[in-house]
């Protein structure tokens, strides 16, 4: 090889690499700047979230650190498929005094229109909801995104329902003869939020003992 | 404004715009064109990555050979919008969760390292940061024209959820058409094709209505100017 084109090769990898360490620092620097207050920016969304979905007065311990980590298959939990986690999420315990007032249950449904589509959803000890939030989704913005309380009040509609209220059988949106309603041009979202929100009551009922400690 | 920064200008918002004439940045400006909120949330996005990258690419553009630009080029921009996926996710986190997932799609915006191949890497600091200052800004209005659109025509409102980027414009929501049924298509990927087509059409008749115009003047000024050599 001619000594020409070496020295050329030899010049440009070190450019290179020289480019490649300096914009690595810089995007590390930014990166070591921004990383608390992003870890923060998380946990605050996370905690608001929770706070939602419960009332503030119906508990009045250390929500965020009172939890129970659930892994897809727990064996601890019957059904747990019910709540069609993909990831290990934390369920979150309320208690007032001591006593179990509620849990949040995480959810994910994955028949939305596209992508899946997070909750959170809150119930009590006597089985009814006290909220559901969705945390993160996908839906087509203007017809299914009104599931996202930011877009629409749809959600709030699950507040104080219960399997009995209205009947099992009932918990579906209108067009497949339920009771909850549906959107003008989307239906898939609100069935599969309608259709997890049941699944996660559902799960709740077969695992009341563990859930509320009983 | 000399005559340099004012061929820029026009070069980036009209003659030459990255969206209407170069085509470039489809992928981004397809995905993102369907509300204002999200339209104006990542034109402007782009547009600081691509002041920014424009800025740092003329600053080394002695240093770099042309072997190797292209790398070095993508290399910067990558960091870029990693810094801004970054800082938004820290400092402007309620719009990070809107516009979160369309972050690092600037990054597949060719319009940026097209222009830091094109521009930036011959040209002196100010001009090239005007240049990407002004291409941000025309790829950013025809976003905002298509989000506008799209929303309009597939949900009847406009300036819908615009306090995730302003956060004192919450009832600024427009309800244009009431008891509008809904046009799924013009949200959905194929309605921004359509749109985004329509707008290139209109851009092609103003131009060659511009162009007529400009003939005619000057045909007119040549008829009078052979009347005056006649009479004279």
């Amino acid at each position: 090889m001619d000594q020409e084109l070496k020295q050329s090769i030899k010049k440009n990898s070190l450019l290179l690499a020289a480019f490649a360490l300096s914009v690595a620092l810089s995007v590390g620097l930014v990166n070591e700047l921004t990383r608390e207050q992003i870890i923060f920016q998380f946990q605050e969304a996370e905690r608001r979230a929770l706070f939602e979905v419960l009332p503030p007065a119906s508990h009045n311990n250390d929500l965020l650190h009172d939890n129970i980590l659930l892994e897809p298959l727990d064996p601890r939990f019957r059904n747990l498929d019910l709540l069609g986690l993909s990831a290990a999420r934390k369920a979150y315990t309320a208690r007032l005094d001591g006593r179990i007032s509620g849990v949040i249950l995480p959810l994910e449904v994955h028949d939305g229109y596209s992508g899946d589509i997070v909750m959170l959803v809150g119930i009590d000890a006597a089985a009814r909801i006290t909220g559901v939030r969705v945390i993160s989704h996908r839906e087509t913005p203007g017809l299914g995104d009104k599931v996202d309380l930011r877009v629409s009040e749809w959600i709030l509609g699950f507040d104080g329902k219960s399997l009995q209220n209205p009947p099992v059988t009932k918990w579906l949106v209108k067009k497949d003869g339920g009771d909850f309603d549906q959107f003008t041009g989307a239906t898939i979202t609100p069935r599969a939020v309608v259709n997890g929100v049941r699944k996660a009551l559902l799960f709740f009922s077969e695992n009341r003992t563990q859930l509320l400690g009983e | 404004m000399s005559s340099q920064s004012r061929e820029i200008a026009f070069q980036g918002l009209w003659k030459n715009n990255a969206a209407l004439v170069q085509l470039l940045g489809l992928c981004p400006l397809l995905a993102v064109s369907n509300s204002v909120v999200n339209a104006l949330g990542l034109g402007l996005a782009t547009m600081l990555v691509l002041t920014g990258s424009n800025l740092t690419v003329s600053l080394i553009r002695h240093n770099v050979t042309p072997a190797i630009r292209l790398p070095a080029f993508v290399m910067i921009i990558a960091a870029y919008t990693t810094c801004a996926e970054l800082l938004m996710q820290a400092f402007a986190f309620e719009l990070y969760q809107a516009l979160g997932i369309f972050i690092p799609l600037i990054v597949t915006n060719c319009t940026i390292l097209g222009r830091a191949d094109a521009f930036a890497s011959k040209n002196a600091v100010l001009p090239s940061v005007l240049d990407g200052l002004m291409m941000g800004t025309g790829f950013a209005l025809v976003l905002f024209v298509l989000g506008m659109l799209r929303e309009l025509f597939g949900t009847g409102q406009i300036f819908a959820n615009m306090d995730l980027l302003l956060p004192f414009a919450a009832d600024w929501t427009l309800t244009v058409f009431p008891d509008y049924p809904g046009f799924l298509l013009a949200i959905l990927p194929p309605g921004a094709f359509i749109f985004l087509g329509l707008l290139i059409a209109l851009k092609h008749v103003i131009d060659s209505h511009l162009a007529e115009r400009a003939a005619n003047r000057q045909s007119s000024v040549i008829a009078s100017s052979k009347r005056v050599r006649v009479t004279g």
